[in-house]
């Protein structure tokens, strides 16, 4: 399969403990004007320069991404921010609006966030820059003047994932341009009130000058402020002056989601508007062979049947009627020739691709092996996928909920056969991402936009199914992963290898341990399953595996795990401190009545560090109890406490989920698992409690959305060997009985 | 033949085919689409309703079990200006992400309490079957215990 450029991002050099802060630098390229009814408007693009940190981007992309932010200050004091990521839940509209109103000293009650719209504008290159290719060249226009503000080429990207919306837009966007904003009506303030510039204050969206009492709001300033020369450097403010980062304000998009009036792709209607359901291929590259429409023809309701390429869509009046009339055909597809591919079939090949164990030292005194395994996973987001389109010639209107815009209407357009710049997309909030709306990713929007053009000009929503979410899903890639490590003598661990299939990188496999020979070495083995990136990428697997492993290693030492990884991690002072940190805030060091045990693990990934210790129950007769979790997380700082805190939870339950129930199994070349029933995930009755600790440290902003994650499985396998001696080697966990001997 | 129900103390004659799922007629004829379609098989809870005061999922019930009924849906649940107790706690816990899910939950969770006005959380345990993706159950139990006026635990 293509390369993905968000996997291809992720393989940069994994950080190990350098900050890398002071090889940052930064130029921001800002340009100001003025809106309608005499506001102001101003933009930052931030040029970023991150040598040695992303080690992938090829030469000639290397080192530059985009990053684009608007401020608008309106007459009457109101702060519109406009934000070019997408909410998923992840409160990024919130935390970015918060870095840009911190800098600008704006009254946070008077902000206001809004998404950016799918313009080439909005494009952010940070993330996806390494991809190369789908070049868009600039547009402006669209009602605001851009002013001086001219960038000569973007990436046509626009996406939020990766764990970067507060790490980079954040960081190098609405800092730089709400700094820059507050500069701007400072000078405008000085100049009208004929005082020193110096001597002007700017605070809860007013300047004030103290000598002479004078003061104004932003908004009265405004239009003065966007005359103003534009700062090219504009000073930051030093943490210890933040007043609106480190606090919890409500999250901006929460209320709405209470009522029921937050609006999400299935949920936009437009007049004359038809529905579509839609069955696609089983076997992924499988063909529509034949198909005898006339069950549904008749049908209440039905428009038309459309036969596509790989699938058959009905048309109807109401969505119910459509599936209703889909239901009563027998559409024939091939198999692609993968009608031999199955769960089994795919491990086989991993086992064969892996051979022997890793070879060890001599003079080992103690070996220990073991093989993990990890399942294909859907990300199964509460809103089944959806897209509306309108075609009319060769123009068309996208209403659709992504996490990249941009590469959507690429999408669109590359199906209709028209150009880019000829397709609107609308994106709405989003019911859950976890990377299933990522670029790449947009099969709902390709067949969306092939339904509607077989009605044009009739807008049609074509909604998918449960079914269909869960069987044509781009899954998390299944792995195995063969590991072998020595002791010496004195239980101390002298090499820990491993060979894997099923995808790596340096991050994934990067063990912070002072361990003296560390191999880690992929072997191929191919199949025909359609993967993508599903939250925490490949250290989802990846992390389950080493730090299980090293687990092992602890026992086969007969030391404790936590201070067998605390012996190791002397050169590592951010890893110690979070190992540490999460032992005290479990009491690790308290014992536990037997049937309980905890376990430990912890993993770099995104620029932040999780360590977590599970605390389990698990019964004589096998019932696992997952009782509590702790989460001790360095993001190096944390912009909004509370949300910042939601997305540990969040992170941690999901995680949970995988390790104990979820997975996708192959038979005949098709997924086997089709809803909720069978795909299964945790209720509120399996829910731990969460409790977390952030660690402030000097290093660069971490990613929030995905690193808690990855030590969950381990942590908890980790758990459930302490608390019966029964090791887990293979996720889900529900496939190991759990009755003790 | 034409269905009569009442929706948010509105009456609605619907002429639709009787088998037809509520969620469907609520969230495509109506025009309320805060209850919304997770899976389609009662599985999730997502699309969450009131059936004459009791939580039902709408997403399997045909309309014809609700002919003559009252049906509440998360835009008529509060009664005043004023937002529902549940959705209050659910503002003050921070609770929903995506917040796909949510309009089911709070209903679910309006349903349970009017059955148990205080419940212990093994009765939360058991009486809230809804799904999450996003992970927000440690909030939604603090939540309840705030909605139901007991002791409150901080999320």
């Amino acid at each position: 399969m293509k390369p993905s450029p968000v996997v291809a991002i992720n393989e940069r050099k994994n950080a190990r403990g350098e900050s890398g802060l002071k090889r940052w630098s930064r130029r921001a390229f800002i340009g100001a004007g003025t809106v309608a009814g005499g506001g102001f408007l101003l933009g930052v693009a931030g040029f970023t320069f991150a040598p040695g940190r992303h080690g992938l981007v090829s030469a000639d992309a290397a080192e530059r991404g985009q990053l684009t932010t608007w401020i608008t200050i309106s007459p009457d004091n109101s702060v519109t921010i406009l934000v070019p990521h997408c909410e998923m839940g992840q409160g990024t509209l919130t935390a970015l609006a918060m870095m840009a109103a911190e800098e600008l000293e704006a009254d946070w009650s008077q902000v206001r966030v809004q998404e950016a719209p799918a313009l080439d504008a909005y494009a952010n290159g940070y993330i996806v820059r390494a991809a190369g290719g789908n070049y868009v060249p600039a547009v402006m226009g669209r009602g605001v003047d851009y002013g001086a503000y001219k960038i000569a080429e973007w990436f046509g990207f626009q996406v939020t994932g990766g764990s970067t919306a507060v790490r980079s837009t954040g960081e190098y966007g609405m800092r730089v341009a709400g700094a820059a904003a507050k500069e701007m009506l400072l000078a405008a303030a000085a100049k009208q009130w004929a005082v020193p510039l110096s001597d002007c204050v700017a605070k809860g969206s007013r300047v004030s000058h103290a000598a002479s009492g004078r003061s104004d709001t932003f908004g009265a300033l405004a239009h003065a402020a966007a005359a103003q020369p534009v700062p090219t450097a504009p000073a930051l403010k030093s943490p210890d002056r933040f007043t609106i980062r480190r606090t919890s304000p409500m999250r901006l998009d929460i209320p709405s989601k209470v009522t029921g009036r937050a609006i999400y792709a299935i949920d936009f209607a437009t007049p004359g508007m038809l529905y579509a359901a839609i069955d696609i291929a089983p076997v992924y590259g499988g063909k529509l062979l034949s198909l005898d429409t006339t069950p549904a023809d008749a049908m209440a309701g039905v428009k038309k049947v459309v036969k596509l390429d790989e699938a058959v869509a009905v048309v109807a009046d109401s969505f119910w009627r459509a599936r209703r009339a889909l239901a009563a055909l027998k559409p024939e597809f091939s198999d692609a020739g993968h009608s031999d591919v199955s769960t089994a079939s795919i491990f086989s090949a991993f086992d064969q691709a892996l051979g022997g164990a890793p070879e060890l030292p001599k003079e080992a005194a103690k070996v220990v092996t073991a093989d993990y395994r990890a399942p294909f996973l859907a990300h199964a987001t509460m809103s089944p996928m959806v897209c509306t389109a309108k075609v009319e010639g060769n123009h068309a209107e996208v209403w659709t909920g992504v996490q990249d815009p941009l590469n959507a209407r690429s999408v669109a357009a590359k199906a209709l056969g028209i150009p880019a710049a000829n397709v609107q997309v609308t994106n709405f909030l989003l019911g859950g991402g976890f990377g299933r709306g990522l670029p790449f990713n947009f099969d709902y929007v390709d067949l969306g936009v092939r339904v509607a053009k077989a009605m044009s000009p009739i807008p049609v929503k074509t909604i998918w199914s449960r079914e269909n979410d869960i069987q044509h899903d781009y899954y998390r890639g299944a792995a195995l992963s063969r590991h072998a490590g020595a002791l010496d003598a004195n239980g101390v661990p002298i090499a820990a290898h491993s060979n894997y299939t099923g995808g790596g990188n340096g991050e994934a496999v990067f063990m912070p341990y002072a361990i003296a020979a560390t191999n880690a070495k992929e072997k191929k083995a191919a199949h025909p399953i359609r993967l993508g990136q599903w939250r925490s990428v490949l250290n989802s697997q990846h992390g389950f595996f080493k730090e299980s492993f090293i687990d092992e290693l602890a026992h086969a030492a007969g030391k404790d795990p936590f201070q067998f990884r605390r012996s190791l991690l002397g050169n590592q002072p951010r890893f110690k401190a979070a190992l540490e940190k999460v032992a005290a805030l479990s009491n690790w060091d308290v014992a536990l009545p037997p049937g309980e045990g905890r376990g430990i693990a912890i993993c770099e990934s995104f620029g932040t560090i999780a360590a977590e210790v599970v605390h389990v129950a698990v019964s004589p007769a096998g019932r696992l109890k997952v009782l509590n979790v702790y989460a001790a997380v360095d993001c190096g700082d944390v912009v909004n406490i509370d949300s910042a805190t939601a997305q540990v939870e969040g992170g941690i339950i999901f995680a949970l989920s995988a390790a104990l129930l979820s997975e996708i199994t192959i038979k005949q070349g098709r997924v086997v698992e089709r809803n909720f029933r069978d795909y299964q995930m945790i209720h509120i009755a399996d829910a731990p409690t969460v409790t977390t600790a952030f660690i402030r440290s000097d290093a660069p902003l971490g990613g929030l959305g995905e690193p808690c994650v990855p030590p969950l499985a381990p942590a908890l396998a980790n758990a459930i060997y302490a608390a019966t001696r029964i090791r887990v080697r293979e996720l889900p966990i529900k496939n190991t009985p759990l009755k003790s001997a | 033949m034409s269905i009569t129900i009442t929706v948010n103390g509105a009456e609605h004659a619907l002429d639709l085919e009787p088998e037809m799922p509520l969620l469907w007629a609520l969230r495509e004829t109506l025009g309320l689409t805060g209850t919304k379609f997770g899976c389609g098989i009662s599985a999730c809870g997502a699309c969450t309703v009131h059936l004459d005061g009791r939580a039902v999922r709408s997403c399997t019930l045909p309309i014809s079990a609700a002919d003559g009924k009252q049906v509440t849906t998360i835009e008529g649940l509060a009664q005043t200006d004023a937002l529902h107790k549940v959705q209050q706690a659910w503002l003050a816990h921070q609770v929903p992400q995506c917040g796909y899910c949510q309009s089911g939950m709070i209903m679910a969770v309006a349903g349970l309490l009017a059955q148990i006005p205080k419940p212990t959380d093994g009765e939360i345990d058991a009486g809230l079957t809804n799904v999450c993706r996003c992970g927000t159950f440690a909030r939604i139990r603090a939540a309840i215990h705030e909605a139901a006026g007991g002791n409150a635990v901080a999320s």
